[in-house]
């Protein structure tokens, strides 16, 4: 496969055309903006945090594919999961994409037992200028996580 | 670029730079490097005989009334502040109107709503009409004495489109207003004559002229400069300097506070020599018949939007343009694969994007070093685009 094709795999395209998770959460919840002032790109995530569980997860944005596929994906990955796990969750990605130092979390002989579909972003990585596109969405998540603990 | 020769196609960003250029600023550096307007030794009046002499080239390039009425600094944006700051803010108070128009580029808004909020002056907008032309529809009911600016864009970066200088300069002299002409795209791609222009400022870059970064213009009427404060002060802007109060050299001194980029103005010099010896008529004819080319193979590509003028001999050869569903930001992802760099974004031009409303464009802007070729490649590489994204399946 070319790189070109790497990167725009039939389910990044799918999760771009068809992002799950759009809208916004009525009544309390936590909300969070990110922002790639030097792109435009947009995200913005609703958690309803229940427990210690994110029980619900509604996001808006607009941007390229790589952004705002990510940010779908990444609402499939932490519905369900307590805080601590989707902020391993945030972590594992951001090495699988060598946005913070340490070993490639993946299983080569396993893809997509790790992170699932949002393995199929590591092809952003011969793209080194589009890697803050694939991370808008994980920031906006941090920053979320970090103000459900305020 | 990516194994396949580079076509590059962001030349409204800033453009390649022909060996001239380069040989000029190396051979300041290498032979008459030295402060300008300052030492008593040989090297220095060389170094100021080069700056001066750039300055006579830029005003012959625009036909200035001479020297005196070009100021050098750091580019178009500069320029504009210095206008907003040392006209404006001296000049305007609450109540009395700036206008501009929905193209400008941020360089020519952000200074002015600057001066806004000092001075609580009112910035009006003309819009864009269906056509991508600026909307002068409005502009007789807008006209009465709070109108003391009317400040446009030449050509804009994004859509091509030719400010309506003729007609917005009787406008504004109708009224008694300033004109001030963001010429940075305008400057580098076509003959310019200010005195045919009769505003009474234009602004400029040299990067974007094949000039060095870091220099640019501002040309102003003889009585305006005059009238003009600086926005800046230090050394080289003064003649005598007290305890509490200062007195300004002449005109343009007065507007270059600091040590210039002098190497750099040499640069525009020289690009100013190679622009002149192409002779600005073939540099238009040519992008002319590029634009033309462009636009006519663009509107074979399914599902592509261009947004700007359509007649290549009245627009500027700066083309955006949306592809089907496929983000900006993609589309130049995928052309820089094949080689072809492309601009995708706001382009600084924020209100006009809105105005458009998308969120974002690519871009592909031209000047004299491109080829048809080059255009055939884009047309290519769109459609692969196309075809990476699953629409032609
Ligand atoms: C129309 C217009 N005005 C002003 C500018 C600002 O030029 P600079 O960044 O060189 O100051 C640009 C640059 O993109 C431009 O296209």
């Amino acid at each position: 496969m070319s790189a070109l094709d790497e990167l725009y795999r039939q389910v990044i395209l799918d999760h771009y055309r068809s992002p799950r998770h759009r809208g916004a959460l009525k009544g309390p919840h936590i909300h969070a903006e990110g922002l790639n002032p030097s792109c435009g790109d947009e995200f913005s995530i609703d958690l309803l945090i229940d427990d210690g569980v994110i029980v619900d997860v509604a996001t808006q944005g607009q941007g390229c594919s790589i952004s705002q596929a990510s940010g779908s994906m990444m609402t499939e990955a932490i519905i369900g999961r307590t805080l601590e796990e989707a902020r391993a969750l945030a972590d594992t990605f951001k090495r699988m994409m060598g946005i913070e130092e340490g070993e490639n979390p993946l299983d080569p002989e396993k893809p997509g037992a790790v992170l699932g579909d949002l393995e199929a972003l590591q092809g952003v990585k011969k793209f080194p200028v589009r890697i803050k596109c694939a991370d808008l969405p994980w920031t906006t998540l941090s920053d979320a996580l970090d103000r459900s603990e305020s | 670029m990516n194994g396949h020769p580079l076509a590059y196609l962001d030349s409204a960003a800033t453009t390649q730079k022909p060996i001239q250029v380069l040989d000029a600023v190396d051979d300041f550096y290498r032979t008459k490097n030295s402060n300008v307007h300052r030492g008593a030794y040989a090297l220095s009046a060389e170094a100021t005989d080069a700056y001066e002499g750039a300055r006579a080239k830029v005003a012959s390039f625009i036909n200035a009334g001479g020297p005196d009425e070009v100021v050098f600094s750091r580019g178009a944006t500069t320029s504009l502040n210095h206008i907003a700051y040392g006209w404006g803010l001296n000049r305007l108070s609450e109540g009395d109107r700036v206008v501009l128009t929905i193209m400008e580029h941020h360089a020519n808004v952000v200074p002015w709503q600057l001066v806004a909020r000092h001075t609580g002056i009112e910035l009006v907008y003309l819009t864009l009409d269906d056509h991508y032309e600026v909307d002068l529809s409005g502009l007789a009911d807008l006209l009465d004495e709070r109108v003391k600016v009317i400040a446009f864009s030449g050509m804009s970066n994004v859509t091509g489109t030719l400010g309506p200088a003729r007609t917005l300069v009787e406008a504004a002299r109708s009224v008694g207003a300033l004109v001030v002409v963001d010429g940075a795209q305008l400057v580098p791609h076509a003959p310019m004559d200010v005195q045919d222009l009769d505003a009474d400022f234009l602004v400029f870059s040299g990067h974007k002229m094949l000039g060095p970064t870091g220099i640019g213009a501002m040309w102003g009427k003889p009585e305006r400069l005059e009238e003009m404060e600086p926005a800046e002060g230090g050394g080289e802007m003064i003649a005598d300097v007290g305890l509490y109060e200062s007195r300004w050299a002449p005109v343009p001194h007065k507007f270059e506070a600091g040590t210039p980029p002098i190497a750099q103005a040499v640069g525009l010099g020289a690009a100013v020599d190679y622009l002149q010896k192409v002779g600005m008529e073939a540099v238009r004819d040519h992008e002319h018949e590029i634009t033309g080319y462009a636009l006519k193979r663009l509107a074979d590509v399914p599902d592509l939007t261009v947004y700007g003028p359509t007649d290549p001999t009245h627009r500027g050869g700066a083309v955006s343009f949306s592809l089907a569903d496929i983000h900006a930001h993609d589309i130049a992802t995928v052309l820089d694969e094949h080689g072809i760099a492309v601009r995708a974004g706001h382009h600084c031009a924020k209100p006009l994007l809105r105005h458009l409303h998308v969120p974002a464009t690519a871009r592909a802007s031209f000047y004299l070093y491109n080829t048809l070729d080059e255009v055939d490649r884009l047309i290519d590489g769109l459609l692969d685009a196309r075809r990476v994204f699953g629409l032609d399946a």
